[in-house]
């Protein structure tokens, strides 16, 4: 009886294995099924021709996607730019300084934020920070702008990466011990030069790994970015040019790329630069801060 | 005043002025959307199937929508739920706390867990052309299901890493097997369970550069697997690309309907933590 018990055991502990196994390989299967489906471009362009070739024609076999990466990197960074102060300032405020009535306010709020879904946010976009950018902030510098920008893109995004930020930072702040703190108030610092010497430099690592966490994040933002950023191909020259990046990409064309063996490839191409920069910029910093807790635990 | 005190003030003010920022947009997203779409709603939007020129402005509702977003959501989280609680155990219960393969997994899931969904959208759609498969309601299923296993598996961990090994030796030295041992951890990590499986539901409702590719979009409501299915957030994004203004007006109401949805669930998610995780040891 108890040699049944202990086959079900072993029986079991082969399928949870297998199971675990297999959502391992997702991570390599889905690499290597993007990265075939890519190939054929390679035949024809060089990987260093797609890169920084600007023109995207894909009837005419010109796919330069410099422009979709230009999009890209300025849409994240300006999202970064708004909400890294913020995400800092509320994090350190939550583990500093706020009384636990405060924090039963806080809390839900980001949970909203961080649950709303991608075209909510587009919606909010188009309805709110649009016309704001169109009427109010452009004709301050240009004579006219559809209110379909980067700068557009950038505030949206960066609301939406806001939650994730400041979540990873209170965890981050929480592993900093408690002594530090108080040996540093002891020595007669205010609570502000305690977070600024002790905690904030403590968790230094631990930022930046969020930071390219939040980075990575913002990459792969399909929906609210398309419906706010225009979607010119073209290589935006100031805040308030349209954009394209990449995933507005993929999303746009996906309809027609079946018409053309290069197109379609050239749009799974552009899935595996995500893939690629996502997965690497995801390794590195989980791994910072699993190091982080671990040191810490 | 000594200069460190007036630094205190102003940093203190910053601080006080980001968080009513945060509280500022929770609000201003919320009040526009409700705003702009509460009074498009009406009973017909969301109880009828898209008529006849439903896309210049005829009559009819996004049913379609909220019926296939439905499908969706229970189907691949039942699925996602019977995936990911045996890999929980495994990682907690058969695998030793500092074992190098459980390492090693949690990497990987969370890596799986940024992986953006248009990626996972375009994965899942060269998987179905080589399976022969077209736009269906079972790709959608499929590709939902591999968007929220990591954060299933994930957010499930976060709660069974705590679990006390301690209780797990007291059950091996009544003579139980690892796998018996399984029933102790079950009921402590039940609202872990329960949590994780609406945060996944509140993802994998809002989602849709995933489902673009794999469900499809449809005006019927799918009979089978390889039906293609309409999604709610897809279905805001078409009706919102659409010039006239009736059109937009449904996405507006569907907006709605989501942000109603998705409301309930994170607040109830909270809710259910608060309270649940008072009879935990």
């Amino acid at each position: 009886m108890s040699s049944l018990r202990i086959a079900r055991e072993r029986a079991a502990g082969g399928v949870m294995f297998v199971m675990t196994a297999l959502s391992l390989l997702l991570v390599i299967v889905m690499g290597l099924g993007l990265y075939l489906k890519a190939a054929p471009i390679f035949e024809e362009h060089s990987l260093w021709d797609l890169l920084s070739a600007s023109e995207w024609k894909p009837f005419k076999n010109k796919f330069g996607f410099f422009p979709f990466i230009m999009g890209t990197v300025w849409v994240t960074g300006i999202a970064l730019a708004l909400a890294l102060p913020l995400s800092l300032l509320t994090a350190v405020f939550l583990t500093e300084y706020a009384r636990s009535w405060v924090k039963r306010w806080v809390y839900p709020a980001l949970d909203i934020l961080a649950a709303l879904p991608s075209v909510i946010y587009g919606v909010w976009g188009t309805l709110l920070v649009v016309p704001w950018v169109s009427d109010r902030l452009a004709p301050h510098f240009v004579k006219f702008s559809s209110g379909y920008t980067v700068l557009t893109g950038g505030i949206v995004l960066s609301v939406m990466i806001l939650p994730l930020l400041v979540s990873l930072f209170v965890e981050l702040f929480d592993t900093v011990p408690q002594e530090l703190r108080d040996s540093s108030k002891a020595l007669g610092s205010t609570r502000w030069q305690t977070a600024k010497r002790v905690v904030l430099r403590k968790s230094l690592p631990g930022i930046f790994a969020a930071v390219v966490l939040a980075v990575s994040r913002a990459l792969g933002e399909t929906i609210a970015v398309l419906m706010v950023c225009g979607n010119l191909p073209e290589v935006p020259r100031s805040l308030l040019d349209a954009c394209y990046p990449i995933p507005a990409l993929i999303a746009n064309n996906y309809g027609e790329m079946l018409s053309l063996p290069l197109y379609e490839a050239a749009l799974m191409f552009a899935a595996l630069i995500l893939f690629i920069v996502v997965l690497v910029f995801n390794l590195a910093s989980r791994m910072i801060l699993y190091r982080i807790k671990r040191v810490n635990a | 005043m000594r200069s460190k005190y007036i630094e205190e003030i102003i940093i203190k003010g910053l601080m006080i002025i980001s968080l009513l920022t945060v509280f500022g947009f929770v609000a201003a997203i919320v009040w526009t959307i409700f705003h702009r779409g509460w009074s498009c709603i009406t009973w017909e939007m969301v109880s009828s199937l898209p008529g006849g020129g439903f896309y210049i402005g005829k009559e009819g509702g996004f049913l379609n929508a909220i019926v296939g977003s439905l499908y969706i959501v229970l189907a691949s989280t039942l699925l996602g739920l019977i995936i990911s609680i045996p890999v929980v155990f495994y990682l907690n219960v058969f695998l030793k706390k500092d074992s190098r393969f459980a390492y090693v997994a949690r990497l990987a899931y969370d890596v799986l867990f940024g992986i953006p969904s248009i990626v996972y959208g375009a994965f899942a759609f060269t998987l179905m052309i080589y399976m022969g498969w077209r736009t269906s309601l079972a790709g959608g299923i499929l590709v939902t299901t591999l968007l929220i296993v990591p954060i299933m598996i994930r957010s499930m961990d976060e709660v069974a890493k705590n679990f006390p090994r301690e209780l797990l030796d007291a059950s091996y030295s009544l003579g139980a097997t690892r796998l018996e041992t399984i029933g102790i951890m079950l009921r402590q990590i039940a609202p872990g369970i329960a949590t994780a499986t609406l945060l996944s539901v509140g993802r994998a409702i809002g989602d849709a550069a995933g489902v673009m590719f794999t469900a499809g979009f449809s005006d019927s409501i799918p009979t089978s697997l390889t039906q293609p299915a309409a999604t709610l957030p897809l279905s805001i994004f078409f009706q919102l690309s659409a010039p006239q203004a009736e059109v937009q007006n449904r996405a507006y109401a569907a907006a709605v309907v989501l942000t109603i949805i998705v409301l309930v669930i994170s607040l109830s998610s909270r809710f259910i933590m608060k309270k649940f995780s008072k009879n935990k040891v």
